[in-house]
């Protein structure tokens, strides 16, 4: 990987960025600990549990979306090796997402669980999105990405649709108030147009 | 034979009374501040087991006890003053009861108008005394597939609309909650048509099952529960269960349901609980019940949650997948 800037500064950064990251990532699973462990859910933990997970799934995945664009903006070329533990993350809290929809919210009912993936939209775009990111997970390792050469870029372009379906997933299940999912969707509009090579004035086409 | 002298207590180490009634509130208001650097949870508070306002309430005397009411274990008073729908007091579960504080529950009138005889109004000082109050153990089934057990004090709706004299026209009876943004914050936005309105069918209404309740738990109502005067229909899902009434009309024709009129695909103006009958987006065949816990399974919701022998008569012949 190509490094940008001067070496000393811009290493130090990512010898000392990356445990902070992965710390700063482990924090919200240790808060949920603490909140299962405390008896701190709420009234209706399983549901307590499965919006905790899925919200900073979809959280985590706006962040790693978010790299790309920053680096840009800063010209800090080591941003970028932040980006898969971010997404990797990301994944993490989705996988435990689908877990516990799964295991606690529907008890393994097998009948129950195809009914909600061919009747119910939000779930149907739900599952979509995590069966969409199991491959970007898998091949997010150094040899795969040599192994793949450009085809991988092309393929972890899909997780725009990813984040696009997630958004979705939550706008879908709110019964009246959509105001939440609304800053979820207007983020990721932020970070899909930084993407697109606007036409800069003085420049031809 | 030597007494034991219980050891002297100094006066420095008795909480007064006004700040051990306000236990919950100050320890809430301790940790939330030393929680605001980590409470990034959904915009949710970080603390949510213990409900604000959740202190002693003015009880009701002389409550009878019923036998309408289920020998199931009620839910816990914490679960039930602390997990509400309640939108005119914020959308999530937790914000009625950090909000509805700002409620006004006395001095309260209720008024009674429409298709009757003698249309007028009610205090709530005059409901409180001149009906008596039963507590009723009523099963509470949401339309979101989770239920809760409450002991509800309250008194049969009919005794009160017969006091008004309902005329042949009084086909339906519709209820309107509160409206003022000023107490109840929620109404600031128009995340549904305010005021919140409901209905029932006559018959619906006048069975001995329906009441209006006064309290839960044997004391007054708290605000977030539907203060000082609510619906409860235990065989419907629970958003027919009006909530701080103020108006309540007889009606010739079918009345206007809040979420009804927001997404008629989703929810009916029946909404009798039917396991048979999905929501669109969600399964009605199963419920969680509040208290349960994060590893017990779904229980079984049953027809009319469970009071078919004492309402389905009120529905026969009727496809209830059409009026759902």
């Amino acid at each position: 990987m190509a490094r940008s800037g001067p070496g000393g500064r811009e290493s130090a950064a990512v010898r000392y960025g990356k445990p902070l990251v992965f710390v700063l990532c482990l924090l919200p699973l240790a808060l949920l600990a603490w909140r299962i462990t405390a008896g701190r859910l709420g009234a209706n933990p399983v549901e307590a549990v499965l919006h905790f997970t899925g919200a900073w799934g979809l959280r985590l995945l706006l962040v790693t979306l978010a790299v790309t664009p920053l680096r840009r903006l800063t010209g800090r070329g080591w941003l970028l090796r932040f980006r898969r533990m971010l997404g990797l993350f990301a994944f993490f809290y989705v996988v435990l997402h689908v877990a516990v929809y799964l295991v606690l919210d529907r008890g393994l009912a097998w009948e129950e669980i195809v009914t909600d993936l061919s009747k119910r939209p939000y779930i149907m775009v739900g599952f979509a999105a995590f069966v969409l990111l199991v491959p970007l997970a898998v091949t997010s390792t150094r040899g795969w990405v040599r192994r793949l050469g450009r085809r991988w870029q092309l393929l972890h372009r899909s997780v725009y649709l990813i984040a696009v379906l997630g958004v979705l997933h939550f706008l879908w299940l709110v019964k009246a108030d959509l105001r939440e999912p609304l800053i979820y969707a207007a983020v990721l509009a932020v970070l899909l147009a930084a993407r697109v090579p606007w036409p800069r004035l003085g420049r031809a086409g | 034979m030597p007494i034991l002298k219980p050891p002297a207590i100094p006066p420095s180490e008795i909480t007064p009374p006004a700040v051990w009634a306000r236990r919950r509130e100050l320890l809430k208001a301790a940790l939330a501040l030393a929680g605001t650097g980590a409470g990034l949870t959904l915009g949710r508070p970080l603390l949510a087991a213990s409900p604000a306002g959740a202190g002693a309430l003015e009880p009701i005397p002389n409550v009878r006890s019923s036998p309408q009411s289920t020998d199931e274990p009620p839910t816990s008073r914490d679960d039930i003053l602390g997990y509400n729908n309640f939108y005119e007091f914020g959308t999530e579960k937790e914000d009625p009861a950090a909000n509805a504080h700002t409620l006004r529950p006395r001095p309260w009138t209720v008024v009674v108008d429409g298709a009757c005889e003698a249309p007028g109004q009610i205090g709530i000082e005059e409901v409180l005394t001149g009906f008596t109050q039963e507590e009723r153990i009523y099963r509470l089934r949401c339309v979101e597939a989770w239920a809760m057990v409450v002991p509800w004090v309250g008194f049969p709706l009919g005794d009160l609309l017969k006091r008004f004299k309902p005329t042949s026209q009084a086909r339906y009876v519709a209820f309107e909650t509160l409206l003022d943004p000023k107490q109840m914050q929620g109404q600031r936005r128009a995340v549904l048509e305010w005021p919140y309105r409901e209905g029932l069918r006559i018959d619906e209404a006048m069975h001995p099952l329906t009441i209006l309740a006064t309290g839960l738990y044997g004391q007054v109502l708290p605000n977030q529960n539907g203060a000082p005067l609510r619906l409860v229909v235990p065989w419907k899902y629970g958003f027919k269960s009006i909530k701080s009434i103020v108006r309540i009309s007889f009606t010739a024709t079918q009345p206007v349901n809040t979420w009804n009129q927001m997404q008629p695909d989703e929810y009916g103006f029946y909404a009798n609980v039917n396991p048979g009958v999905d929501h669109p987006r969600w399964s009605q065949a199963r419920h969680r019940m509040i208290g349960d816990g994060l590893f017990a399974s779904k229980r079984k919701t049953l027809m009319f949650n469970g009071y078919a022998d004492q309402v389905a008569s009120l529905y026969a012949g009727m496809d209830l997948r059409q009026s759902f």
